[in-house]
């Protein structure tokens, strides 16, 4: 059966092959041969080994606890799931949203199981007890990250840094937190091209969310791209798009 | 004869009323990722047993007192819809979906590593949409899928499965009237991977060498299902929408 974004992907017993019979390797994962495993698989024997994200070690062999993509990379076994949550981590960019405002503190959205907390201490004005409205009203975008989470996922943002900062212009779109690295490629390349593609300034969160903010033509290719890696996902293209976007450009032009 | 009052379950020839062996199972098919707003969900087609469930989280539990420190709760919601008998079920909780509720959240406990979401929840919402017998064990296994398909990191896929004993005679998967007229219904919920139970409830009287065999069989059957919720996943995931 051929499936997969443009019909370029065929799939046999959890083996990835392309049309043309040849082995093919998920986007962004070179060098790793890719088999989906579901919850309770066991994925290979645990000696010598270190076990990943979505395994757990049982009787010396790896165990898949996440449906996804099996990978292995500097020997360590991990999933690649197809469907997960955000989980935040101290260090983390993210785009957040203000969810409710109290007198001294924001609560965000950081599209996660829990909102962030932005205490007024660590945002980037000098905001006076009562007046945090004035600064940021619900609705507003901002950029942050995440200072601190404990065990017990109370999170904490920060918008002390460089770079950081309320998003008063451009769009917001979401995109499935485990294909951020898609858009991202190797080294921010991909993500690179396609701002230069789309002359466009973009933002990738570490929660999903993309700003894109540009004029109205790059802000629709920009969006047209994401959607893409969100369709195609693990079996998408997304190289292969931006030719396609490259190619359609230069005949406008 | 064991059965009650005139009605026979085993024919002449050793077969049940249905043309099934002692232990055949009724028809299955799984299918997942049906609904497009839930994380995750999945439907079940167990003989004319028809359940979906739908999977929300994790997410933070409300009300507050829920909450747990160290791990995620999961808050089940069994409900039979009011077309899905014969003789029209009143909607809403009743006694009957709240113990199918509470038992099928303590069996998802057992392999969901709640540990790894603290004061989360997760939401699990099983919809019978027909029942023939065996609806508690088909939504289990459809919760399951469902769990999976969401991306909830599980220790194994738990799969519902039920026997029983008919005239003295122990048979698997039981149907409607089998249900309504054996002796016994023993439903369980096994992790086809471990061997492990995960949830057992009996209804009825067994003997030993009868429970036995009636284990051996559900694992057996539990094996068999447990490829067609794999297949079904892989199926959804290969099929380039991931």
């Amino acid at each position: 059966m051929t499936k997969g974004l443009g019909q370029r992907v065929a799939f046999i017993m959890g083996w990835r092959f392309a049309a043309n019979g040849e082995k093919r390797m998920s986007q962004g994962q070179s060098g790793a041969e890719q088999r989906l495993v579901t919850p309770g698989m066991a994925v290979g024997p645990s000696t010598g080994k270190r076990a990943g994200s979505g395994i757990i070690a049982a009787d010396e062999s790896f165990i898949a606890t996440q449906l996804g993509w099996l990978k292995e990379f500097n020997n360590t076994v991990s999933i690649d799931p197809i469907n997960a949550a955000y989980m935040p981590r101290s260090g983390d960019l993210v785009v957040a949203i203000v969810a409710e405002v109290r007198n001294n503190l924001w609560f965000m959205d950081i599209n996660g199981s829990f909102q962030g907390l932005l205490p007024m201490s660590l945002a980037p004005w000098k905001v006076e007890f009562g007046a945090a409205r004035q600064h940021m009203d619900i609705g507003d975008v901002v950029l942050a990250r995440v200072q601190e989470v404990d065990e017990c996922h109370n999170v904490v943002l920060t918008m002390k840094g460089v770079g950081l900062r309320r998003l008063n212009q451009g769009i917001v779109e979401q995109l499935p937190v485990q294909h951020i690295d898609r858009i991202r490629g190797t080294n921010n390349e991909r993500l690179q091209r396609l701002r230069d593609l789309c002359d466009s300034r973009i933002m990738v969160g570490e929660n999903g969310r993309v700003w894109v903010d540009g004029n109205a033509n790059g802000i629709r290719w920009a969006r047209e791209a994401i959607h893409a890696i969100s369709s195609g996902g693990h079996n998408g293209d997304i190289d292969q798009f931006l030719n396609d976007l490259e190619n359609n450009m230069k005949g406008d032009a | 004869m064991g059965g009650y009052g005139d009605v026979q379950l085993l024919r002449d020839d050793g077969l049940r009323l249905d043309g099934r062996k002692l232990d055949e199972m009724r028809p299955v098919t799984i299918e997942a990722g049906i609904l497009p707003a839930a994380d995750g969900s999945a439907k079940v087609t167990h003989g004319l047993n028809v359940a979906v469930a739908a999977v929300y989280g994790p997410m933070e539990a409300h009300p507050r007192k829920i909450q747990r420190q160290d791990r995620a709760v999961i808050d089940v919601r069994y409900n039979m819809a009011p077309f899905s008998t014969s003789d029209r079920i009143r909607p809403g909780f009743n006694r009957r979906s709240r113990e199918i509720s509470k038992v099928t959240a303590e069996a998802l406990e057992s392999v969901v590593l709640v540990e790894r979401y603290p004061r989360s929840k997760i939401r699990v919402e099983i919809e019978i949409l027909a029942a023939e017998a065996g609806t508690r064990c088909a939504g289990i296994t459809a919760a399951a899928v469902a769990l999976a398909d969401a991306g909830i990191p599980m220790r194994d896929l738990i799969v519902g499965v039920a026997s029983g004993k008919v005239e003295d005679t122990v048979v698997l998967d039981l149907d409607k009237a089998e249900d309504n007229y054996g002796q016994a219904d023993l439903p369980v919920g096994i992790l086809p991977n471990t061997g492990e139970i995960a949830f057992l409830q009996m209804d009825g009287d067994l003997s030993p060498d009868e429970f036995n065999l009636a284990m051996e069989y559900n694992f057996k059957a539990a094996k068999e299902i447990h490829e067609i919720m794999v297949e079904a996943l892989q199926q959804r995931y290969q099929g380039g929408e991931a």
